[in-house]
């Protein structure tokens, strides 16, 4: 996926501004986002890309690169 | 095919109202974080004097009332419930004295938690269309629930979601177009334990019940819709379980469909699990929102886990 895709997803999922979506950005501390919105973000990508985000990562995912880097291991697990 | 035509609406809220603010006086909690999660602001919980049963009372005589039928004209009372005031008798066999009903028909409780409107409403049409009892041709169909005695003080994650009140409709039948999608799982992600333990208290995985309800929804409304021969567009109003804002914003996003058809009260009711429905279709009507003719589809989900569509008319 490419990450300007990603940031779409994430913009609409956390009714965040694109822009705000960098790589740099946290979910939760700078977007603004809860358990539930982690957990339909989570959905989203899962629908969109075609992979299985497996729960025991998904605390680990801070930033919005850590879910780009997800999304690359989970594609070639 | 033989629908489901919704003849009246009745509710009754116990009289102790619930602020966010007064939880976050109790434990740690506030009225901000409550309200982005939940979408509620306020609940209502039973006073002294005030239970299960006298709610669904209380509501049912209103529905009863508001239909203008005879009392002698009921040929079921049913009700979906999981927290009445005793394991046995049934909430149900306690309105026919309360209520002056025939004793010659029958009383049943059932148990699908927050699908059991869903659930009751298609068993009281299924009974009315094999009984064709012509003197009898309406059903009482009542959801209550107390569920504040069954919250743990210490679990801020379900005793924030949870509220108490009864919603009833008296209903028959009517030729139309009608489908119905019921079904169920075995899960404990959200379970209350039996009357063998001590301290019989709510527990919710709420993240997967979240992922269950987000997923199953929109199957409900596009199964049901399409069985029934119709597009979204037929449909005047979604009347969906009030268990969580975000559960119905998210639908609403997914399927795209207009926000106008989901009407919510989860904001001041909080979640009262099979009542949900009959009370959101109680405040609707109240409002003016429903027109004879209006169809409406019911959808609820929840413990079992279980699901619920049915597809009515109103009037």
């Amino acid at each position: 996926m490419d990450f300007e895709k990603l940031q779409e997803i994430i913009a609409d999922n956390l009714d965040a501004d694109k822009e705000d979506v960098k790589p740099e950005a946290k979910l939760v501390d700078d977007l603004d986002a809860d358990s539930l919105a982690v957990v339909e973000l989570q959905m989203a990508i899962e629908d969109e890309c075609g992979v299985k985000i497996p729960d025991e990562d998904i605390p680990k995912l801070v930033t919005v690169q850590d879910i780009m880097d997800e999304i690359e291991k989970c594609k070639n697990a | 095919m033989t629908g489901v035509k919704i003849i009246s609406t009745g509710s009754a809220l116990p009289s102790r109202v619930v602020t966010n603010d007064d939880l976050s006086k109790i434990e740690e909690t506030s009225d901000e974080w409550i309200k982005k999660r939940t979408g509620i602001e306020k609940r209502h919980f039973t006073a002294e004097g005030e239970s299960a049963n006298s709610l669904a009372v209380e509501s049912a005589g209103r529905a009863l009332e508001k239909s203008g039928i005879s009392k002698d004209e009921i040929g079921l009372v049913l009700t979906a419930t999981l927290s009445g005031d005793y394991s046995t008798p049934s909430v149900a066999s306690f309105m026919q004295s309360a209520l002056g009903l025939s004793k010659d028909i029958p009383y049943i409780d059932i148990n699908a938690a927050c699908s059991g409107a869903a659930y009751a409403v298609e068993i009281a049409r299924s009974y009315l269309v094999a009984n064709q009892d012509k003197k009898k041709p309406y059903a009482l169909v009542t959801g209550v629930e107390e569920l504040s005695k069954l919250l743990d003080p210490a679990d801020r994650t379900t005793n924030i979601l949870f509220g108490d009140g009864a919603g009833s409709v008296v209903m028959t039948t009517k030729e139309g177009p009608y489908a119905s999608t019921l079904g169920a799982e075995s899960s404990l992600a959200i379970n209350c334990p039996g009357a063998k333990n001590l301290r019989s208290y709510i527990r919710m995985d709420g993240k997967e019940v979240f992922r269950f309800a987000v997923k199953i929804l929109p199957y409900c409304i596009k199964e049901t819709v399409s069985k029934a021969g119709l597009s979204t567009d037929d449909i005047d109003y979604f009347v969906c379980h009030q268990a969580n804002k975000r559960i119905i914003d998210h639908v609403v996003r997914a399927m795209k469909l207009p926000k106008e058809k989901f009407y919510c009260n989860v904001d001041h009711i909080g979640n009262t699990s099979g009542a949900s429905i009959f009370i959101l279709l109680d405040e609707m009507e109240q409002k003016g929102m429903l027109s004879p003719g209006d169809t409406a589809l019911l959808s609820g989900f929840g413990s079992g886990l279980t699901w619920g569509s049915v597809l009515v008319t109103y009037k």
